[in-house]
């Protein structure tokens, strides 16, 4: 029987409480190290912190 | 001419201390009494407890800031305050005992118009036998909680790293050491830097890790856990979190009162009254915290500490301390000016001050054990309560005792959390998370009881950047180099 092996799902089955989780899958990982998205992402939670600060005061 | 005494340059010490120097300028004076000839830049320890960083690059001395600040710096603990003066002197005054600037072990008293408490935790190692005793750290697990303890953990996790090299698995245990503790954030954040290193090195695979906590679910955090929009959706951390443990390979125990340390090995009971043991080869639990014991006397010399501080020894403000039950605790219970409402003269700032009640939901084993996490009061509300605080000073010394206190209560400020995993630029990665507000208001926000709008949570490379920022950021304003005052708290 041939395998059909996803790295990013084997911890699903490594620990019961594991498997009632999700888990990122590739696309959503690579996402995390994108540079152009995550520059985006930076403007974006900078705003937001900026804006946290200022209701903070 | 007045005189506002600080005791604690900590962050929130420091950031009082500081603006209150600014704000008054020559015609009054600021005196900082801290046992700590250096600043530290606690969160960063992180990355000193894994390497990254030195001691150095976390900490700076204080004594030519204060001077160029024109503030008064005594390197002593703060042991007791007479807030009535005595029977010699009306003049209320703070008694010292010197550790350092050639006179340690001296003992003086300071006189005061104006008592900010910035003290910050007692990290309480002896509550746990075997975690510590009341000199500090003990000899079987590690701590990041200052300066010195990272530079230990880091030889620690060097030593763990040779033996996985030399084909000798190892076990990874970290969380909290007790019951009642706080700071789950940083714990969090060591261990997945841990990770990361473990990874970088080759020898992940070859490593076991585990977290043990007290608090009832994963990311609750000391804050009752959030729920923040994750992809169009409003999830609770709880599933944010365990996505983390689950994609990273790491284990949990939660609910659990670490309640004997031996070597190699904790003792604990859990939320549903059963007991337990783990091993470990490396172990970071973090100590629960206490005020810093500070006494307080009347002007006949008796004992008053129970007036001017709260059995955990943290210092009353204008919190509701109201004893009730969970379903009627209210975001109007948490305090707005920190002013003791004992001696109006006096304010509590950051760790120091006494928190009406906790956040989380009370809970405690069948046999009686309470396990939960105590409030956590991080790093932006400590600088947010100390500015406040110290207009507050400023405006009473400048317009008299009839000037408005200005306010900063932890229901109505949000709170950045940055934990990252790593250091590198491109490699390391962060979970970013922003709550507001810190203290949930189900009046307000009924549902989750917080802003979703500005209530979120992602990893990935932009928080880790931002972490970055603010490390250089927070050092720079510390050391009060040009246009310190527009670097937010
Ligand atoms: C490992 C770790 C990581 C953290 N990471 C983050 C993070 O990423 N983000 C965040 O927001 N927060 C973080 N925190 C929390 C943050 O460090 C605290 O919220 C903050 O330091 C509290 O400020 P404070 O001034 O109340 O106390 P402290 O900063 O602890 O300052 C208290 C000061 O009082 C002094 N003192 C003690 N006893 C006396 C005495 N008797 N008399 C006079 N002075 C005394 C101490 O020496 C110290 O200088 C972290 C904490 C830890 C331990």
């Amino acid at each position: 029987m041939e395998k059909k092996v996803v790295p990013e799902e084997l911890n699903f089955q490594r620990d019961p409480k594991m498997s009632l989780t999700m888990i990122p899958g590739k696309f959503a990982r690579s996402m995390r190290t994108c540079l152009i998205w995550q520059f985006i992402r930076f403007v974006i939670i900078n705003i937001k912190m900026i804006i946290v600060v200022g209701k903070s005061h | 001419m007045a005189r506002l005494v600080v005791l604690g340059g900590g962050v929130a010490g420091h950031t009082t201390a500081t603006f209150a120097a600014k704000w008054l300028g020559s015609q009054h004076e600021v005196v900082v009494v801290t046992p700590n000839a250096k600043w530290n830049w606690i969160p960063s320890n992180i990355w000193v407890g894994v390497g990254e960083m030195s001691k150095d690059d976390v900490t700076f001395d204080l004594a030519p800031v204060y001077q160029k600040a024109g503030i008064g710096y005594k390197q002593a603990k703060a042991v007791s305050i007479n807030p009535e003066g005595n029977e010699g002197s009306d003049k209320p005054f703070v008694t010292v005992e010197y550790t350092g600037q050639g006179k340690a072990g001296q003992t003086e008293n300071i006189e005061y118009d104006y008592l900010v408490n910035a003290t910050g935790p007692k990290l309480n190692f002896a509550a746990t036998p075997g975690l510590g005793d009341a000199n500090g750290l003990g000899e079987f697990t590690v701590s990041v909680c200052t300066a010195d303890h990272a530079v230990h953990a880091s030889e620690e996790l060097k030593k763990s790293i040779e033996k996985m090299k030399k084909g000798e698995r190892q076990k990874f245990l970290i969380g909290t050491g007790h019951g009642m503790c706080t700071c789950q954030g940083a714990a969090f954040e060591y261990i997945f830097n841990i990770e990361h290193e473990l990874r970088k090195a080759g020898v992940r695979d070859m490593a076991d890790m585990k977290w043990i906590s007290n608090e009832s679910f994963l990311g609750d955090f000391g804050m009752g856990g959030l729920h923040m929009k994750v992809g169009g959706y409003v999830v609770s951390s709880k599933l944010f979190t365990e996505s983390l443990f689950s994609e990273r390979g790491v284990d949990w125990i939660i609910g659990a009162h670490v309640n004997k340390v031996e070597a190699g090995k904790v003792h604990y009971e859990l939320l549903d009254g059963s007991m337990g043991e783990e091993s470990f080869d490396f172990s970071m639990l973090i100590p629960p915290f206490a005020g810093v014991g500070l006494k307080a006397y009347n002007k006949a010399g008796e004992d008053i500490t129970a007036t001017v501080f709260a059995p955990n020894g943290f210092m009353k403000v204008d919190a509701d301390y109201t004893p009730k039950p969970y379903a009627e605790w209210k975001a109007s219970d948490w305090p707005r000016t920190y002013q003791n409402p004992s001696y109006k003269n006096m304010f509590a700032a950051g760790i120091a001050f006494a928190p009406p009640h906790i956040i989380s939901k009370p809970m405690s084993s069948p046999n009686g054990t309470p396990i939960n996490p105590t409030p956590p009061r991080t790093g932006m509300p400590s600088g947010i309560i100390g500015k406040a605080v110290a207009h507050s000073v400023c405006d009473l010394i400048k317009k008299g005792d009839r000037a408005h206190l200005h306010e900063a209560s932890m229901a109505e400020m949000g709170a950045a959390c940055v934990a990252s995993a790593g250091k590198g630029i491109l490699t390391g990665t962060a979970a970013a998370m922003t709550v507001y507000p810190v203290v949930p208001d189900f009046e307000k926000y009924p549902g989750t009881g917080r802003d979703t709008d500005y209530t979120f949570g992602e990893i990935g490379l932009a928080g880790h950047w931002i972490k970055h920022i603010l490390h250089y950021l927070f050092m720079y304003k510390a050391k009060l180099n040009p246009g310190w005052t527009l670097i937010p708290e």
